[in-house]
């Protein structure tokens, strides 16, 4: 495999200057389009989420003509809305020593130096008029008695910067969202398109200007074209199949971009969520997350011994049966400072590793306790009630048994997607004109994304980024010097049409949710929360195996031409399919742990002085700083050939990197 | 459990639909119920058959868009529940479940279980916003709003937008949507500005859409998965006789 650390190939664009005045330097020297030109422009926004849905607002409302699509009946139900626990943001309301750095330090140390250090300073002070333009929306967000804005720590930090909306805070994020959307479209400076999905991108000239889409009520094919067009359509953790990703989330947007040129940036980053309900049998279409605020109060536990554990599994014993010196408190024995609030990756691969170990609580034998029993006594049920009613109640609902009685049994699930199509710093793919925000870029979060930031990397990019850095492209641009009857559109939804034709042409014996069922068991145990150089191995010789299959003996019943739900999940899926090889590849060749990406081979051990001086623990993910601290950029290069590497070299230039430990 | 569906089929927005029977069989009770539609569906496909359409998504409740009627009463009689949230566990072995979409005139069949909601949407594009621009917000803690009235307001801005209110109602009112959002808006200093314009619009909008009016059976509350309250629309009737008078004292 070539792979290539070039600098002319992927400039990132970065400003000079110290790194907490680059973004205000960007902002001083940024080209501009004057106001009387902006609506000349016209740009397409794919997906409606907290990226999608902030910029097309944004955008309309400084004057550009906006085109935006979502595959949902109404831009209101993107994904973003399933978020709970909150969004941080460095005011410092508490007086508890917060500051942009810190909060700039926080996000790069949690993604364990693998993100661009320029980028993640940038998201940390865009934080602070996040919370801002949210309040002035009406978003209601928690609050103290006297009216100001109540905070609470989150996801491991140790200062309370989580703004936070009961366990809704997505939910009422995207409507702020949303209602700023629907404005502007009442206004006329949006056009919106729900029901409709981006089938594949179009290129004029080595520019990205436009992209063909599917009606999915009536299934017509048609070309958009604009000036420029930006992706903000999501993660890609449906790859799993189970993952707590909704139902319709996929990854078409961004492969359908690769396959035409743009890079993929470090794809095998793969978020594994802690605290998620178990998977309790086949049938089963999709994981619920609870929020991790429940760590705050929650302690995690197994048996100690694994006859316990066995007993517990067959019904014999109840967790209350187990007495206290029986138990093992493995987040709290393993990681004192942090205990239950350890990271996401930590405390994923800690409950593996209990019940890789024989000491899981499900029935299925992949399960760990969180129990809210001291809590409750410390508390009272009021105060717990309080605190997490609505996540009690919804454990309630899918499981059946009361959290308030018994522990609540958690597994790991495929949560968030760090990697994404890479940009620049002005998000900005190679291809000149393709703009990528939120969850579907790469840079902010590293190896690792922490809590509460998800929502504000969407946001941060929709709101404040994107409307400042798209002017510098598009001011090298004529307006208007694309239109759809240009050649280049005839061609691609020619090439869509044959590939829905062949989908349809098939008419075998399987289902389309059957081919998926068998990827993601195939990545979820190769390439999940830990992965080998054989399994990775293995994955990429079976993987044209079940493409394969999928082309010969998929069955979608009914006709193109209207409503086809098996159709849809069809292309997602051949997609996904595709996909999964360039995840494996970068899993393959990125040959360290860090953050999310756990190789079994790269782990700290007694011989390691960090283990000895008792800074980490033995198991402890291990990182090569010397060799894998850059950006892996996939170039696609065609069916049935290896995709070529690229690397982006990572310059930490404020935070030198350091052995990352929650002891 | 073995189950019999009777399932609303309607193969596109104007053919006629007709109810057709399906059998459920071997049905894991801790399946969500639209977990037992994708089996019953996998055995349609594997024959052939065109699989039953309907909207979902997050499947956690929280999207708002799975939107089944179940036995007559949308999104099940089960309280507090969206279809996505009702678990089998809760039937029987040998039930007959009767599945319709939600119907309103506001809510156009599209295929199946699948209706056009896309008049809450323009409802919430008349008015339902606060016109703020992005950049040109004042310092979040420079708007204090009391806990009670924070927490009252959430009370309202928890809809999901998914219509069973209006599937519900024998008027196919969207009051209860509509006073949501307004008592959302219309209590917070924010809102404050734009409190009259916003109801006069979204009301205006709602009768233009077709919704109907609301005449106090309350059946919306009863099935609003998020528990709103009808107190929001003797609220959303106070600003708009207030909203209406101001309008008229102007002209």
């Amino acid at each position: 495999m070539d792979s290539n650390t070039s600098a002319s190939i992927l400039d990132a664009a970065i400003p000079e200057g110290p790194l907490a005045e680059k973004w205000s330097r960007y902002k001083s020297h940024a080209k501009l389009i004057n106001p009387a030109n902006k609506r000349k422009y016209s740009i397409i926004v794919v997906g409606s989420g907290l990226a999608g849905g902030s910029a097309a607002a944004t955008l309309s409302e400084l004057g550009y003509q906006v085109k935006c699509f979502c595959f949902q009946d109404s831009p209101r139900r993107a994904h973003s809305i399933a978020a709970q626990g909150g969004i941080n943001s460095a005011k410092n309301y508490q007086n508890d020593g917060d500051s942009v750095w810190r909060l700039f330090y926080d996000t790069l140390k949690g993604g364990d130096f693998r993100s661009r250090e320029a980028n993640t300073y940038r998201l940390a002070e865009v934080s602070l008029q996040i919370i801002d333009q949210c309040v002035a929306q009406g978003v209601p967000f928690a609050r103290e008695y006297g009216g100001g804005l109540a905070n609470r720590s989150f996801g491991g930090a140790q200062v309370s910067r989580t703004f936070y909306a009961r366990g809704q805070t997505g939910q009422q994020l995207l409507l702020g969202c949303y209602q700023a959307l629907e404005k502007e479209i009442s206004k006329g400076g949006v056009k919106m398109y729900p029901r409709t999905e981006m089938l594949d991108l179009v290129m004029v000239n080595g520019h990205a200007k436009g992209i063909v889409v599917r009606n999915l009520i009536t299934g017509e094919i048609s070309s958009h074209a604009a000036d420029a067009v930006i992706l903000a359509t999501g993660g890609y953790g449906n790859v799993f199949f189970l993952s707590t990703n909704a139902m319709g989330c996929n990854v078409t947007a961004a492969l359908r971009a690769y396959k035409k040129g743009a890079f993929f940036a470090n794809p095998c980053y793969t978020q594994i969520h802690p605290t998620c309900i178990p998977v309790s049998g086949d049938y089963q279409s999709k994981l619920t997350l609870m929020s991790e605020s429940l760590r705050n109060d929650g302690r995690v536990w197994v048996p100690k011994s694994r006859e316990d554990a066995a007993k517990i599994r067959r019904g014999e014993l109840k967790a209350t049966d187990i007495p206290e010196d029986s138990r093992d408190y493995y987040l709290e024995r393993k990681y004192p400072s942090f205990g239950n609030l350890a990271p996401r990756d930590i405390s994923s691969r800690s409950a593996k590793e209990a019940c890789d170990d024989g000491r899981g609580v499900a029935k299925t034998g992949l399960g760990v306790f969180l129990d809210f029993s001291d809590a409750i006594r410390r508390l009272g049920k009021d105060k717990i009630a309080e605190r997490y009613g609505n996540l009690f109640q919804m454990y309630e609902k899918i499981s059946g048994e009361n959290p308030y009685e018994v522990p609540m049994k958690i597994y790991p699930a495929v949560h968030y997607t760090m990697g994404g199509l890479w940009v620049d710093y002005n998000l900005m793919s190679n291809l000149p004109g393709l703009h990528v925000l939120g969850e579907a870029n790469f840079s902010d979060h590293g190896a690792n994304r922490l809590g509460a930031s998800a929502l504000m990397q969407g946001l941060a990019d929709g709101y404040f980024v994107i409307p400042a850095t798209i002017s510098n492209y598009l001011a090298s641009q004529k307006p208007g010097s694309v239109n759809t009857a240009m050649s280049e559109f005839r061609q691609v939804e020619q090439e869509v049409k044959e590939r829905i034709d062949t989908l349809m042409t098939v008419q075998g014996k399987r289902s389309v949710d059957s081919f998926h069922r068998d990827l993601g068991m195939l990545m979820w145990h190769n390439c999940g929360m830990s992965r080998t150089d054989a399994g990775l191995r293995e994955a990429l010789q079976k993987l044209p195996g079940i493409r394969e299959a999928f082309w010969k003996d998929v069955r979608i019943p009914g006709r193109a031409d209207g409503m086809n739900m098996e159709l849809e999940k069809a292309w997602r899926v051949a997609d996904f399919l595709d996909f999964a090889e360039v995840m494996c590849h970068d899993a393959l060749t990125r040959e360290e742990s860090c953050g999310a990406h756990f190789r079994e081979e790269h782990q700290f051990t007694e011989e390691d002085d960090v283990v000895r001086n008792g800074y980490t623990n033995p198991g402890e993910a291990k990182r090569h700083d010397d060799l894998f601290c850059h950006v892996s950029a996939w170039e696609y290069k065609g069916p049935g050939v290896d995709p070529v590497l690229h690397k982006e070299p990572l310059v930490f230039d404020e935070v030198p990197p350091s052995v990352r430990s929650y002891k | 459990m073995n189950l019999t569906l009777k399932v609303w089929r309607q193969s596109g927005p104007q053919a006629t639909g007709h109810i057709e029977t399906y059998a459920a069989e071997d049905i894991p009770e801790e399946a969500s119920f639209l977990e037992m539609l994708d089996i019953v569906n996998v055995g349609l496909i594997e024959i052939g058959a065109e699989p039953i359409h309907f909207d979902h998504d997050c499947r956690e409740g929280i999207c708002g868009a799975c939107s089944l009627t179940i036995d007559g009463i949308p999104h099940s009689k089960e309280t507090g529940v969206t279809t996505c949230q009702l678990h089998m566990r809760k039937f029987s072995d040998g039930d007959t479940i009767w599945i319709e979409p939600f119907r309103a005139r506001a809510f156009p069949v599209i295929k199946d279980l699948m209706v056009d909601r896309s008049a809450l949407d323009r409802v919430i594009a008349a008015g339902g916003f606060v016109d703020v621009r992005t950049g040109s917000a004042p310092e979040a803690n420079a708007i204090p709003v009391g806990k009670e009235t924070a927490d009252a307001v959430f009370d309202a801005a928890t809809c999901i937008g998914c219509g069973a209110c209006v599937a519900a109602c024998r008027n196919a009112s969207a009051m209860l949507f509509t006073g949501a959002k307004v008592y959302h808006l219309n209590n917070l200093p924010q809102g404050q500005e734009e409190k009259d314009q916003r109801v006069l619009a979204m009301v205006r909008q709602m009768d233009a859409e077709g919704f109907g009016d609301c005449s106090n059976h309350f059946e919306c509350e009863a099935v609003c998965p998020k528990g709103i309250s009808v107190d929001v629309i003797s609220k959303l009737n106070r600003d708009y006789a207030v909203a209406v008078a101001r309008e008229g004292l102007a002209d």
